[in-house]
């Protein structure tokens, strides 16, 4: 593409970007104030970081749909950090803070230059959740009180979540009317948050709910002032605005720099600010429509100046957010134009409508804030991470218990401590993780013969080492196909999962595939697609058909397609087998995952046998196609020179050479007794298809035919190439015989 | 098959211990003695006692192959510095040694005697992980095709080996180093970039291993399946964990260059291999 044709497109999406970040902006108006508010800093403070935030990163940042601007997960910190530093004066605490925030923003800036966009992936999923629901609950405790109006509640978010329900009476004992008008702003807003999805109009939805709670609240001021009435609500009450905004910005106050607290502080800004940024940019790439990849250091980078620059004139820190960034790709943004209009869409609210804002009561502000809260903590999060597995509930209560009592850090930590207790206690050894942490485990390579990439891992894959698998498939461009063994890794857990799954969308939906290979013999504790897997001991092996890997899932919907039969049990009923030269001194003790037409004359299987005994004993892990021949055909064995290794060892037969096929007899190995009978066998359109297809290897032993590709589990695609060809294969070969 | 122009190995030694395995490793080593057309001297440090020279030369007695060229030789000392000298002394070109398949953490700083021996001997050393009494054909030879001076010669190596031992294929693992892309992969046009890059590496890379085969004499490529195979991941790891994959029989590579303390606790190359062994191992050196 041109840059010419560039510009012209940018130009015409130009209009697009605009209202998208006209709608943006109507949302992060009011949550800019209520996350400044939230946290106790200066309600404006909050405005000027999605302002400078949407200015810096759209115009150096990494990434196309964000959205930039104060983040609720910063909430608590800033919070935390904003009545401890100050000591009480929350003014004072709230310049120290702005300090800290200059720092965690250089600190940021480091870290894009570090190439650390790969933070965010040391945390355990589970842990993350946790994590994300203390913040709801911490948000949703103090807010609750201010919608209420009770703005003077303070303490710990145990404290004020105890103090609910005497808030509540308070309202019937001692009886306030402004409280009580408050309330009744606060209520309604709340009931607005809820219920505004759940109202099918389309002109209801041209506003989106924050700001409907703005205009109704606002126009409920101005009811009184046509009726010449003072309004009910002193401005403790409402929110609070600098008459000047340019001329009032806050700065910075540098001299507690050097003291613990600050450097706590400061690091835990940066952590949260790093991981809530990192998190969304992943997910708003997923929602992205021409699915452009963002470059996450780049956006790391643009997100730390864009942060020091906020907090040197008085605003909250700058982060990705995601809900914001989510109204802006459903409302047809396509480039990083919006993010730039949504902050000046702002500084044009913020210096028209100065005397409405003034007029915005804190209990509606409350309640948007007391929906989000509510949003991170739903008791659905941790269902859904119940439902993955037993052990996720733990890790995720340990980090929400651990983060309610003390700190985010604290929390996060005791996430990623007891999720690798918890993976020791599940295997048993400590060795598995401690002797392999520091060995790369992932191979990856592009087999030649098929042109699709391979990755195999080794050991276990966890949070611990994803990162390395990671940094694999994301090399990969998307539209190629990738088949994941995970046969000689003896653990995957929880948080690869549910980050491979993440991969697979986006390979499908760029027309690549991932496949996942080797997992069947891993035993899971739930159904869930995203369960811990752990390989089985050899006696265990009766349980693996309790839990489907998706794989098996596949084979399940592929069978209805074809309206055959799948059976994912262990069957050892495999003397059919002995009578292939292949499989002669080959012991089979089972197959399994075997998948057949109703008159089981074509049967697929997956099969695990020995080669060698003791120490040179390896498994070896193989697809094999079964098919039943209708008439006697000769003994015979086919392949492609070097296709497979073991085959060598059919010893006794010869290269059976075939008149006027030279380029047949060069790429094929044929073998067999009956040299005529063979020769006959091999018609000029029997040749033809196997020379226009791809290597497999053939056998018959006179009654069935057995196919077989490769040294390892073939993926579901590749099965039903198989099949195709396996169908083909027995038509020509019956046809041949009829004649 | 003594046709050959070149002939590599002469004499082998093994050093046995009176270990459970003791068998299986005397005729595993003769067999290879047989098959390399070698002299085969066995070194055992300790005394000699009439029982254990009985207990040798039955298990000598009992090799499928012809045992004029096995030679028997008793020495005391430290095992360690007793075969480094011999090596020397006796003019061996291939030094046998059994080795255990996973190294523990304990075994990997204290070094077990084989591994250590690996690390300090002059000549080439074959590592094997899994002897067996019956024979089990050896088919394909995994080798490494790095960008370094001794590659050409692991390379005819394993071309020699495999002619002698059988083998119908050898792969050629190019490992190339992930900093040659010179492109991070941060979004979708550096990634466009990186695989063009990666692309004209691997084309190069195939054609400097083409040239090192088209080299050597075609008496020992000849019936042999060559195939190459670029892998971009951590040098000496990714080989081992291919040969581990493609379930090869021998794996071929260069010596390593040095080897401190350092190393070890930093593994690089040959280390990682040593530390984990996919397969049976021939390092070899000049």
């Amino acid at each position: 593409m041109t840059a010419k044709k560039k510009n012209s497109n940018f130009i015409a999406t130009l209009p697009k970007n605009l209202f998208s970040g006209f709608v943006v902006s109507l949302i992060a108006l009011p949550l800019g104030l209520g996350l400044a508010l939230a946290s106790e800093a200066p309600p404006i403070s909050g405005i000027i970081a999605a302002v400078v935030g949407g200015i810096v990163v759209s115009i150096l940042g990494g990434s196309n749909v964000t959205i930039t601007g104060p983040g609720n997960g910063l909430v608590i910190v800033l919070l935390g950090a904003i009545t401890t530093l100050g000591g009480g004066d929350l003014y004072a605490g709230y310049l120290f803070t702005l300090a800290a925030i200059v720092f965690s923003g250089v600190l940021m800036l480091l870290l894009g230059f570090l190439k650390m966009g790969r933070l965010a992936d040391f945390f355990p999923a589970s842990a993350i959740e946790g994590m994300l629901a203390a913040i709801g609950l911490g948000i949703l405790a103090k807010q609750f009180h201010i919608m209420i109006g009770h703005n003077n509640e303070h303490g710990s978010i145990i404290h004020l979540l105890l103090q609910i329900p005497e808030g509540l009476i308070g309202l019937y004992q001692d009886y306030h009317i402004e409280e009580l008008i408050a309330a009744i702003i606060g209520v309604i807003a709340l009931l607005i948050m809820a219920n505004y999805s759940k109202i099918r109009n389309k002109y209801l939805h041209l506003i989106p709910a924050p700001m409907w709670i703005l205009i109704l609240s606002v126009g409920f001021s101005y009811v009184f002032v046509s009726l010449g009435l003072p309004y009910p609500l002193r401005e403790e009450f409402l929110v609070n605005i600098p008459n000047n905004v340019l001329s009032n910005l806050a700065f910075p106050d540098f001299s507690k720099a050097l003291d613990i607290d600050f450097i706590t502080t400061v690091f835990a800004i940066t952590l949260i600010a790093s991981i809530e940024s990192l998190l969304s940019i992943k997910a708003v790439d997923k929602l992205d429509p021409e699915r452009r990849r963002s470059n996450v250091n780049k956006d790391l980078k643009a997100l730390g100046l864009a942060t020091s620059l906020s907090g040197l004139v008085g605003g909250l820190n700058v982060v990705t957010v995601i809900a914001r960034s989510s109204v802006n790709v459903n409302n047809g943004a396509t480039n990083r134009s919006a993010n730039i209009f949504h902050a000046l869409f702002l500084v044009i609210f913020v210096l028209l409508f100065q005397d409405q804002l003034r007029r915005i009561p804190l209990a509606a502000l409350a309640a948007i804030l007391v929906f989000t809260g509510y949003k991170l903590a739903t008791p659905k999060n941790l269902q859904k991470v119940a439902r993955i597995g037993k052990e996720q509930i733990i890790i995720f209560l340990a980090t929400l218990l651990t983060t309610l009592f003390t700190n985010l850090i604290s929390g996060i930590a005791m996430g990623i401590l007891v999720t690798f207790i918890i993976h020791v206690v599940l295997n048993r050894s400590l060795s598995l993780f401690v002797n392999h942490i520091a060995k790369p485990n992932i191979l990856m390579f592009k087999e030649k013969d098929a042109g699709n990439y391979y990755i195999s891992v080794k050991y276990f894959a966890t949070f611990l080492n994803f990162y390395k698998l990671k940094n694999k498939l994301d090399i990969i461009p998307e539209n190629e196909n990738v088949i994941l063994d995970f046969s000689h890794c003896s653990f995957v857990d929880h948080t690869v999962m549910e980050g491979l799954e993440n991969y697979v969308d986006t390979f499908t939906k760029k027309e690549g595939s991932i496949e996942i290979i080797g997992l069947d013999k891993h035993g899971a504790d739930s159904k869930h697609p995203f369960a811990i897997r752990k390989i089985l001991p050899l006696n265990k092996l009766g349980t693996i058909e309790k839990y489907f890997t998706k794989r098996q899932r596949l084979l399940k919907t592929l069978a209805k397609e074809y309206q055959w039969s799948y059976d994912p049990k262990k069957s050892e009923k495999t003397k059919f087998l002995n009578k292939f030269i292949f499989f002669k001194n080959r012991k089979v003790p089972y197959y399994y995952n075997s998948f057949y037409d109703n008159t089981k004359t074509f049967h697929l299987f997956d099969v695990e046998f020995n080669e060698g005994e003791f120490i040179a004993k390896e498994v070896v892990k193989t697809t094999i196609l079964h098919i039943k021949v209708k008439h006697q055909i000769p003994v015979f064995s086919l392949d492609k020179e070097g296709l497979l290794d073991f085959v060598y060892g059919m010893a006794g037969f010869k290269d059976i050479e075939l008149e006027n096929h030279q380029d047949f007899n060069k790429r094929f190995f044929l073998s067999g007794e009956h040299t005529k009978d063979i020769q006959d066998l091999f018609t000029n359109e029997l040749i033809l298809f196997l020379e226009s297809n791809p290597y497999y290897h053939i056998e018959t032993n006179g009654s069935s035919i057995l196919i077989l590709k490769k040294e390892r589990l073939l993926s579901v695609k590749e099965i039903k190439a198989m099949l195709y060809f396996g169908k083909q294969l027995n038509h020509l070969l019956s046809e041949t015989v009829v004649v | 098959m003594n046709q050959l122009l070149i002939k590599l190995y002469n004499s082998i030694l093994f050093g046995f211990a009176f270990s459970p395995s003791l068998k299986v490793n005397i005729l595993e080593s003769s067999r290879i003695a047989y098959y390399l057309n070698c002299k085969l001297i066995l070194l055992h440090v300790g005394e000699k006692t009439a029982e254990k020279a009985a207990k040798v030369n039955q298990i000598i007695s009992e090799t499928e192959q012809s045992n004029d060229a096995v030679e028997v030789v008793w020495k005391e000392g430290d095992p360690e510095k007793i075969i480094i000298t011999a090596c020397i002394d006796l003019k061996i070109d291939l030094l046998i040694l059994g080795a255990l398949q996973h190294e523990n953490k304990f075994q990997f700083y204290v070094g077990s005697i084989a591994r250590k021996l690996t690390r300090k001997v002059h000549c080439s050393v074959l590592l094997l992980i899994k002897p067996t009494e019956k024979r089990v054909p050896c088919k394909h030879i995994v080798v490494n095709g790095l960008d370094a001076p001794e590659t050409p010669m692991a390379i005819e190596h394993a071309f020699y080996v495999s002619s002698l031992l059988g083998a119908q294929q050898i792969t050629i693992v190019e490992e190339i180093l992930p900093k040659e892309i010179q492109v991070d992969v941060a979004d979708d046009r550096s990634l466009k970039k990186a695989n063009i890059i990666k692309q004209r590496i691997r084309h190069r890379e195939d054609s400097r291993v083409n040239t090192i085969v088209c080299s050597l004499p075609e008496n020992i490529t000849k019936g042999i399946k060559v195939k190459t195979q670029s892998i971009f991941g951590k040098r000496g790891y990714s080989i081992g964990h291919y040969a581990e994959v493609v379930r090869a029989d021998l794996l071929v590579m260069n010596a390593p260059l040095k080897t401190s303390i350092w190393d070890r606790i930093f593994p690089h190359d040959i280390e990682y291999i040593l530390s984990d062994l996919p397969t049976d191992l021939l390092i070899v050196r000049k």
